[in-house]
């Protein structure tokens, strides 16, 4: 079941329902990205919150006017137009108070949620209201989705992925640089309206299958997930892209075969499994690569201090040098150095002296700003340079080299 | 420099904007909250000179150079870049901005700081070719950032985060510069290279201001000053402007007299 699921052999809706997630997962994550950027993650929050009430309030309304209260596109403009409102909440608070933008958000999602809830609460005990479903806006689920929802998600989707990629270079010149952007005519404040309101049209979009819960999940995990991959903004949005598109697709179909379970619930699972993942493996950012990148320079400074140590004939007093001197067959277990051992001690003081030398004439100057006791000389300067120290050291002392 | 002694900033104005100014600032007032941060300046910058802005911490000297571009918005007054309004003159405008106004954890590489500087010439729907990337790849050797290209900005040292910031200005291949504190906090290599690029840039003609801290440097670098506590306190040559008597009036009582007197002696 789980693998008819995986490879869209559940019918031709729950195919085309689980294509829309994916779609919208993709369009999700890439203009997700940019808000990760410009650090602004938490207003994604406040913006779905702040459908609720424009969910209730065009239910009644639609329901007013004689129609079907359930119609999609209906509700997406009402939660649409409230979560503009909330919106304009947020940027009023933030600019003509003393509140900053994170106690605005705040105030502005709790009572929006608060009031929408209200209006759900009412809707229940409306005629109309008891099979009306509103409660799946709340956590998302693709049971009961129609041909036309699936195919509205899709396309809505669709739309505003091509309206980020039109404008990826203005909003990441103001994620990376605003001032900057804003020196070379670049509009801050309509560009920063512009991806809220691609924002908001991802939100009205997923609430269905997501639901305005947790659509904040595929906004904010896909990027998250994928700054552990890339050092490029390109690279960012191409994996965000797929990461969001993944938990789409495979959220969509798993809750096809179940159901009862909700669907914003599975996809914000998927994510995590992928943030895990990469938290832990990543080949630059990841926490496995930063304690063996940890492991192995602790390494290299104890072999370093220890070769110079036996250089100069000191005794090693600490456990982990000699042990790792010993395991690289520098040194035996009694601290007395093997003869490889011997010839890089030796090889080791040369260079610490052509290091000291260099950092005490004013033509190795920048060269010596490389020094930090492990950098190879031979990597910063070349050859003849490295003569002209020796040179200037003259022959060497008591050390046989 | 008549133009300067016409500009006066106590309300009596009456001048034009002077024809032959690459950058003319006309009764600038910035307000953050209800004190001004900038109050009722007036600035004539000549085309083709190199002017330092100085003056203490907390005077307004980068909030001058903000407002001028108007990234952010004064209360009051105006500025012109080439007798043109600023919003017309983008194209020939170039800013650098203070290091630390960005997030060097940014995921982005050296060549891509650079390339921005195209972006304007670029357009929404451009595409970057080969010849884009030759250019800021050009503009990265002039700082001699060419080995970092496709370094992550992360990377790089206080020095060479500031020459990638000068290599994106240059690839907005302005015709006046402005920058802001270039030289804070920079090695002594990257303030020579950057100092070098400031003058070729007005060998070439161009018109180059840029806010400065170090008194000790200013005759060296700079032809002309202006200085600023709020204010203006003084502009003109540095022979006429950078005096003991003006740097006492835009410092007060923060540097003792005789260290003032050295410095504008360029001791």
């Amino acid at each position: 079941m789980l693998w008819h699921a995986l490879t869209l052999q559940l019918g031709y809706n729950a195919t085309l329902v689980t294509l829309g997630a994916m779609l919208l997962g993709v369009a999700a994550g890439v203009t997700g990205t940019f808000l990760f950027l410009r650090k602004r993650a938490l207003v994604s929050d406040a913006i779905s919150h702040a459908t609720l009430p424009g969910v209730g309030i065009a239910f009644i309304i639609m329901v007013v006017l004689g129609g079907d209260g359930r119609s999609l596109i209906g509700l997406m403009l009402g939660s649409a137009a409230s979560a503009w409102i909330g919106l304009l909440c947020i940027g009023f608070l933030t600019r003509r108070t003393r509140l900053a933008e994170d106690a605005a958000i705040g105030a502005v999602l709790s009572v929006f949620f608060g009031i929408g809830i209200v209006f759900l609460t009412y809707i229940q005990t409306m005629s109309e209201g008891r099979q009306a479903g509103l409660e799946g806006f709340l956590l998302g689920s693709t049971a009961g989705m129609l041909y036309s929802d699936a195919v509205i998600i899709a396309v809505g989707g669709a739309a505003v992925l091509l309206a980020v990629i039109a404008f990826r270079r203005p909003l990441s010149a103001i994620a990376f640089d605003p001032e900057f952007a804003a020196s070379s005519g670049l509009n801050v404040p309509r560009l920063d309206l512009i991806m809220m309101g691609l924002v908001m049209a991802i939100t009205v979009v997923g609430l269905k299958i997501v639901g305005l819960i947790l659509i904040v999940a595929l906004l904010i995990i896909p990027p998250v997930t994928a700054r552990f991959w890339s050092e490029r903004v390109t690279g960012v949005l191409w994996v965000a892209g797929v990461v969001g598109g993944v938990a789409g697709y495979v959220g969509a179909a798993l809750s096809a075969i179940a159901p009862a379970l909700p669907t914003g619930p599975v996809i914000v699972l998927v994510l995590f499994a992928m943030f895990a993942l990469s938290l832990l493996f990543a080949p630059a950012r990841g926490v496995l690569a930063a304690v063996l990148k940890h492991l192995s320079f602790q390494k290299r400074v104890h072999v370093r201090q220890g070769l110079l140590a036996l250089a100069q004939g000191q005794p090693i007093y600490e456990k982990l040098t000699l042990r790792l001197l010993q395991r690289s067959g520098l040194a035996r277990a009694d601290g007395v150095p093997t003869p490889d051992g011997k010839a890089r001690a030796a090889k080791a003081l040369r260079d610490e002296r052509r290091w000291q030398m260099a950092r005490s004439r004013e033509e190795f100057a920048l060269a010596a700003t490389f020094y930090d006791g492990l950098t190879e000389i031979e990597g910063v300067l070349t050859s003849d340079q490295i003569s002209e120290l020796d040179r200037l050291i003259g022959a060497p002392q008591g050390v046989p080299v | 420099m008549t133009s300067l002694e016409l500009a006066t900033s106590d309300g009596t104005r009456m001048i034009e904007t002077p024809a032959g100014a690459a950058l003319a600032i006309r009764g600038m007032t910035v307000s953050y909250g209800q004190k001004p941060a900038v109050f009722s300046v007036d600035m004539t910058v000549p085309v083709g000179s190199m002017t330092a802005i100085i003056g203490p911490n907390g005077a307004g000297k980068s909030t001058l150079l903000k407002a001028a571009l108007g990234v952010i918005k004064p209360l009051a007054g105006s500025a012109q870049v080439f007798g043109q309004p600023v919003a017309q003159a983008r194209a020939r405008i170039a800013y650098v901005p203070q290091r630390a106004s960005v997030d060097w954890d940014f995921p982005t590489r050296v060549l891509d700081v650079v390339l921005m500087g195209l972006y304007r010439e670029l357009g929404l729907l451009g595409r970057l070719r080969g010849t884009h990337k030759a250019k800021a790849m050009d503009c990265l050797k002039r700082v001699g950032m060419q080995d970092f290209a496709t370094r992550q900005i992360g990377q790089l040292s206080g020095g060479q985060q500031q020459r990638v910031f000068l290599a994106r200005a240059l690839a907005q291949d302005a015709d006046l510069y402005l920058l802001d504190e270039p030289f804070a906090g920079v090695d002594a290599a990257t303030e020579k290279a950057i100092i070098d690029v400031l003058q070729a840039l007005r060998a070439d003609g161009k018109t180059v201001v840029a806010v400065h801290h170090d008194l000790s440097t200013v005759t060296d670098y700079f032809d002309r000053v202006f200085l600023i506590n709020t204010t203006r306190v003084a502009e003109g040559t540095v022979e006429e402007a950078f005096t003991p008597q003006t740097l006492q009036d835009a410092y007060g009582g923060r540097l003792a007299t005789g260290q003032l007197g050295q410095t504008a002696l360029g001791a």
